[in-house]
């Protein structure tokens, strides 16, 4: 069986980043595989503008992001595989790939990096009652269809979720020549970023319907219309706020999944909020030289921290394959998310071998105006932030020192969560 | 005197601003930093944006290469830069940063492409 | 034979009607199978529970009965013969409370009366021993090892495939409007194409069989398209029952059931609702929620946030509550009403209607029938060795394109290419699964496009769902 130091699962935007800071820490031997016929991942179909303010400081559109981490690897000559899918990881780092030129091929991995991303919810994950026509896609999917294939998927568009990629493509199709009729919202607030609704939706008069969603769907062979109907604050339509819309196309939103059926195959043990795997500071699974980072890990809604993210676990598992395992017995601190916080990445802090500072990311459970981030270490508050706008649609992050530790050897847990007064 | 209201998109705070327009004095509230302000009294003044969209390509491994404006342009103009970039063809190979079209629609910007596309 | 330009056709490609043109077509006949759509399996087989049923539910000495029983029986060397996926998983039918015990003692006697192998009344404790997520409200079951599950399409196109490969002229996109009797047989007039002239006719239309019985016999019976909801769950929620779980009515009403399909998703449903179109393949929320809420009693902690989608189908239910089948008129054969257990039924039906026609006809058996069919590889399920073998001979079995199911490119070309072959995405569907899993079908359908787009040769502006009017896209962007 073929070993390699380091394979990486997604040659998307964590995958080449991880690749990059492998490489940069040393480790000669990694390997892609990529299941697209190029790499660069979801970020090949987002043409639109505003991605890498963080990284490079300065607004670039998704290909020309991507492009950038394609050259560092490029330029480094990190080997990967294109049309490549992986089918199996194990627990003892067996990595089993398939494709056309080798068929099915097995390879140790030293480590893993898990960098698959996510896909989108479907129409069928919402019951949304109705007929089922052509003309329902998921927003991505239209998005692909007609920035990198070329076609026009309809004329008159109902969009559901006001996912980015939802708030994306409504401007889109505008540009294209669509009529975009509205844009419905389950949740009484966005989901995505307030920028795109800001560009991508008010700037073509196109109306977002907050508390809204869909109750029916019309057309038997090619959509023909839907109803809309405000809900309460259980989520249920109410009765008599029902709107029809004509459309021939209704573009779904609706949230994403990460891709972790590989993981669970490894037997890593999964976060059921965040849908990705439990990880430690060094973004390290459950499973022993497995990694996750990018969407895999949780949906992200700026690539810059993906690539962020995917740095460290690129560097972590590099330290892996140069170290060995960690320490047996290691201090090991749960962070507990609550009062509004919906989770936290890492679920785990190792306080003996963290690095000077570890980014802890997480997403709140609601809109909250005039909230405080609080962290607390077991019953003692360490630090207590006033946030302006907290929002689930954007996420946050505090940073943890690890001089913030000296003092509490014996900690059993920290809490992050969000206070009022 | 005119009052216009307007959500920031400065950064992902999305501060409501209130401006104000009395002839040549533009007054911004509602901002909590001055990002906010430069960016309201554009926005009144003269809104800008980046157009980004895709062009046909002749012989490309795909069928278009994505594309953008290579500076902001008037807002106004958004519907008249797209009509010109929907005419034109390209023909592959197409480079990251080509230049595919030289002033779109009068706005004395160029189009570029935002990937590469090899010829097949 | 005297001018007509067959012996037999069929009205429907559904699976009745290729139950029938696959046994027609051991005989010596010229055989035609008519379909509205334009794809075998595109009516209430596409939507249906997908069990084989033991044959314990219809009543003793009825057609449903006979012909459930007989169909069961048949069913596991058929799915050898013609190589669809099916399985006995065993069926268990629970009872609630005390009060219902005397239905559960009928009903298996009634099982036992329709001859169904096996039967056994089983305590609730031993129920729960053998399917631990059974509440605990059930006290008692009838439980029928006989009881399967199938692939509603792989039994169906397997039945059409095998029907084409012996001879069998399928026509699509063949809308029947109107029957009249000829000389010697029956002229169909056909929507917007030319008649057809046949000396048989089997009437295997579905919902609308009452409309083709209607034209030809005195006798007129109704069909009232039964519509029921279902929810199909994702894989990982697959193994969450073994056995097809059953309600016995009682004073929950109609039951709900759940069971794992053949391809591991689970699958709850169908509701039981009346309507009077035949068109009405719509949900409700009011079914959905319906369906989930009964399915609860039966089995406890359903992940129900792993629903990947939901469909509704429509039985043809007879007002009479029993199949119709046989000579309505003269040459004019009746397949109706075939509502549940139709799946179940199918294989004996096609035997029991082309034994009638042959008979009737003094058709004599054909000697190069070909008695079994091959289905598609489907490479994930292989051995290491088998699937890398079959990779080295066919290189596209190695691009996997709907990464969600495993189906590599080889498998949508070879859905394309053979008998019978796809035209649609949903024809795609049925036959491989590309696009029935989790993402349903998000990443995989431009790809699926293009290589339907490069097959056939139609274009992809004309690449439909599933009928002329279902196109994915509208113009070139």
């Amino acid at each position: 069986m073929t070993h390699h130091d380091i394979v990486i699962i997604g040659g998307g935007p964590a995958g080449l980043s991880a690749a990059a800071a492998a490489r940069k820490a040393g480790i000669q031997d990694i390997l892609i595989l990529e299941r697209d016929g190029v790499l660069g991942g979801i970020l090949n179909q987002c043409i639109h503008n505003g991605f890498g303010l963080h990284t490079f400081k300065e607004e670039l559109t998704g290909p020309e992001y991507a492009s950038r981490y394609i050259a560092m690897v490029e330029e480094e000559k990190i080997p990967y595989k294109l049309n490549t899918i992986v089918v199996d990881i194990n627990r003892g780092r067996e990595v089993t790939y398939i494709n056309k030129e080798e068929g099915l091929v097995t390879i140790q991995a030293g480590a893993v990096i898990l960098a698959m991303g996510c896909r989108e919810r479907p129409r069928g994950a919402l019951n949304t009652p109705g007929y089922r026509p052509a003309g329902i896609y998921s927003a991505g999917t239209a998005q692909r269809l007609m920035n990198i294939e070329g076609y026009c998927v309809g004329k008159e568009v109902v969009i559901l979720g006001s996912g980015d990629i939802g708030l994306i493509m409504a401007r889109r199709m505008t540009l294209e020549g669509a009529k975009v009729k509205v844009v419905a919202e389950l949740m009484p607030y966005s989901g995505g970023l307030k920028r795109n609704i800001v560009q991508c939706l008010d700037d073509y008069g196109i109306p977002l319907k907050l508390s809204h969603t869909i109750i029916n769907i019309e057309g038997k062979e090619r959509l023909t219309g839907i109803t809309l109907a405000e809900v309460d604050a259980n989520r249920n339509p109410i009765p008599g706020t029902e709107e029809h819309y004509s459309c021939d196309t209704l573009l779904l939103s609706v949230g994403l999944i990460p891709e972790n059926e590989l993981s669970k195959g490894a037997g890593v043990s999964m976060n059921r909020v965040t849908s990705g795997p439990n990880v430690d500071d060094c973004l390290e699974t459950e499973a022993e030289g497995i990694y996750a980072c990018g969407n895999v890990l949780h949906v992200h809604d700026l690539v810059d921290f993906v690539s962020q993210e995917a740095a460290l676990a690129g560097e972590n598992a590099a330290t892996y394959v140069k170290e060995g395992k960690k320490k047996e017995n290691a201090h090991k601190v749960p962070l507990l998310a609550e009062n509004g916080v919906r989770y936290t990445v890492p679920q785990v802090l190792n306080v003996d071998t963290m690095k000077d500072s570890v980014t802890v990311r997480f997403r709140v459970a609601d809109v909250y105006k005039d909230r405080y981030i609080a962290i607390y270490y077991d019953d003692k508050l360490i630090s207590r932030k006033k946030k302006k706008v907290l929002a689930p649609g954007e996420m946050e992050q505090v940073v943890l020192k690890k001089s913030s530790f000296e003092g509490y050897p014996e900690i059993k847990q920290i809490k992050i969560c969000t206070e009022v007064e | 005197m005119e009052t216009r209201n307007l959500i920031c998109i400065g950064c992902p705070l999305g501060c409501p601003v209130t401006v104000t327009i009395d002839g040549d004095d533009i007054n911004v509230t509602g901002n909590t930093c001055p990002r906010g302000a430069d960016y309201a009294k554009k926005e009144v003044l003269s809104p800008t944006r980046i157009v980004t969209s895709s062009i046909r390509v002749n012989n490309g491994v795909i069928a278009r290469v994505s594309v953008k404006t290579k500076s902001d342009i008037p807002k106004s103009k958004i519907f008249d830069v797209m009509k010109e970039i929907q005419a034109v063809r390209a023909d592959a190979p197409v480079a990251l940063g080509q230049v595919l079209i030289k002033d779109c629609a009068g706005t004395g910007v160029e189009i570029i492409a935002t990937k590469s596309v090899n010829r097949l | 034979m005297s001018g007509l330009q067959y012996d037999v056709t069929i009205i429907g490609g559904g699976v009745t009607g290729a139950a029938v043109a696959r046994e027609l077509s051991r005989y010596q006949l010229k055989v035609c199978l008519v379909e509205r759509a334009e794809d075998v399996c595109s009516g209430t087989s596409k939507a249906n529970s997908a069990i084989v049923h033991a044959g314990y539910d219809a009543a003793i000495g009825s057609l449903k009965a006979k012909m459930n029983v007989e169909g069961n029986r048949l069913m596991g060397k058929l799915s050898e013969d013609l190589d669809f996926a099916f399985r006995r998983n065993g069926s268990l039918v629970l009872c609630f409370s005390e009060e219902d015990r005397p239905a559960l003692q009928a009903l298996y006697e009634r099982g036992v009366a329709n001859q169904v192998p096996d039967l056994k009344i089983i305590s609730g404790d031993e129920v729960r021993a053998m399917e631990p997520n059974i509440t605990d409200e059930a006290v008692a079951a009838l439980y029928a090892p006989t009881g399967g599950i199938v692939c509603p399409f792989g039994l169906t196109i397997a039945l059409a495939e095998n029907a084409c490969d012996n001879g069998v002229e399928f026509r699509f996109l063949t809308e029947v409007t109107d029957i009249a009797r000829i000389e010697g047989g029956y002229k169909l007039a056909v929507k917007g194409k030319e008649d057809i002239t046949t000396r048989f006719v089997v009437n295997a239309a579905g919902v609308y069989a009452d409309v083709f019985h209607n034209m030809v016999s005195e006798e007129k019976i109704q069909i009232i398209p039964r519509k029921g909801d279902y929810c199909l769950l994702d894989q990982e929620a697959g193994k969450h029952v073994d056995k097809t779980i059953f309600q016995l009515p009682g004073k929950y009403g109609k039951g709900i059931l759940v069971a794992p399909t053949i391809h591991g998703n689970l699958l709850i449903g169908p509701t039981a609702t009346d309507i009077e179109d035949k068109e009405g393949t719509y949900t409700t929320a009011k079914e959905l929620t319906e369906a989930m809420q009964k399915s609860a009693i039966s089995v406890k902690n359903i992940p129900y946030r792993q629903v990947i989608t939901s469909f509704s189908g429509l039985r043809a239910h007879e007002t009479h509550d029993e199949f119709i089948i046989g000579e309505a008129a003269e040459g004019f054969f009746d397949a109706a009403g075939i509502e549940s257990p139709g799946l179940s039924s199918a294989p004996a039906i096609g035997v029991y209607l082309a034994e009638l026609i042959a008979k009737k006809s003094g058709a004599q058996k054909k000697e190069d029938f070909i008695a079994t069919r091959k289905g598609i590889p489907h490479a994930a399920a292989m051995s290491r060795e088998e699937r890398a073998a079959l990779i080295k001979e066919r290189p596209d079995y190695g691009t996997i394109v709907c990464r969600c199911e495993n189906v590599s490119e080889g498998e949508i070309v070879d859905s394309i290419r053979r008998t019978l072959g796809a035209r649609s995405l949903d024809g795609i569907k049925r036959r491989v699964r590309q696009g029935m899993g989790r993402c349903q079908a998000g990443f995989c359908t431009p790809r699926t496009m293009e290589i339907l787009s490069r097959e056939t040769g139609i274009p992809m502006e004309e690449i439909c769902k599933n009928q002329p009017g279902s196109e994915m896209i509208t113009k070139e962007a």
